[in-house]
């Protein structure tokens, strides 16, 4: 009985924000690297244009990942960074899938 | 549910090893610098041979002008076919992945990679011009290696063992000058050939 109720206990622990394959590669790349650009991270997640921006908006709902908007020459060009919300929410994410993994 | 976890594992592990090393990297292009180090090698042996002299059995050898560029020269087109190796292999692996050649990843590699690698070259002119030629090959070997063991935070781990050997190998030629040709084809032909050999048949077929 006791043994159900833990493992229940890790999956609420894992964070529906993150349950999609593309949000769980935004956050991966923003982990590990300072700010990434709009082009870098489409071409890193093989994802369309649309499919990316709507993943972002909500991950920046959310505030796990800010969004910085800059001219270069008459293109704009967009960057994410990761938060220290995000940061931490995504280390949480990736502790229960680990917990999760050891349990069975 | 377990399966589930294991994959988003592992797809996690793969785009932040994506996203933040340069892993084009071909082990052919390391075979083919260690190729043209070693023919090069053997036509400074025939060049120094033709001037009348015998690299190995002399105790000291004066170099003259000519033969002093003729090295320079021949030191200079083994890089850049190098170089143009190393392009091409890469090219041609990264098409192959469908991964795009120039990421920010690249960048940093070339940077950390080239930033050592032209103090070198700019210290190996110095010494040439001090008329040093006896510590060029060994500072080549020096500078090459710290700059490989730098550049191994961005690409392939594994490389970071080809600069130590590069380096423990140019500190040992200081001993020995004299013999900095035998140093530099050891250096830059025969161990390029045996990490190009192991890196291929590690990362190139398995993909």
């Amino acid at each position: 009985m006791s043994k159900i109720k833990k493992n229940t206990g890790i999956i609420d622990a894992l964070n529906k924000d993150f349950e999609s394959r593309v949000r769980l590669g935004i956050m991966s790349v923003l982990m590990v690297n300072d700010w990434v650009d709009f082009l870098t991270m489409k071409d890193l997640l093989k994802i369309t244009d649309g499919n990316l921006a709507s993943h972002i908006n909500a991950l920046e709902k959310k505030q796990y990942v800010e969004i910085k908007k800059q001219f270069e020459g008459k293109k704009t060009k967009t960057s994410y960074r990761i938060t220290k919300l995000g940061k931490s929410g995504f280390t949480g994410h990736l502790n229960a899938l680990e917990a999760l993994l050891n349990k069975n | 549910m377990n399966k589930n976890a294991q994959q988003d594992i592992a797809h996690i592990r793969d785009m932040m090893e994506r996203s933040s090393r340069f892993i084009s990297l071909s082990g052919l292009s390391g075979v083919f610098a260690g190729i043209f180090a070693l023919v090069a090698f053997g036509t400074a042996l025939w060049l120094l041979n033709d001037s009348g002299i015998a690299y190995f059995h002399e105790d000291t050898i004066i170099y003259s002008e000519k033969i002093v560029f003729q090295l320079f020269v021949l030191c200079m087109l083994t890089l850049v076919a190098a170089l143009l190796s190393a392009f091409f292999f890469t090219y041609r692996k990264s098409k192959r992945d469908q991964v795009n050649m120039w990421s920010p990843t690249t960048y940093r590699l070339l940077s950390s990679l080239f930033i050592p690698l032209i103090a070198g070259g700019i210290f190996c002119l110095a010494l040439y011009h001090q008329s040093q030629v006896g510590l060029i090959a060994p500072a080549m070997l020096v500078f090459y290696g710290l700059a490989l063991v730098n550049a191994s935070k961005y690409t392939i781990t594994d490389i970071n063992y080809l600069g130590y050997c590069e380096l423990i190998l140019g500190l040992l030629s200081l001993f020995f000058i004299g013999y900095g040709l035998v140093f530099w084809a050891i250096g830059f032909g025969l161990l390029h050939i045996i990490y190009g050999v192991v890196m291929y048949r590690k990362y190139d077929k398995a993909a």
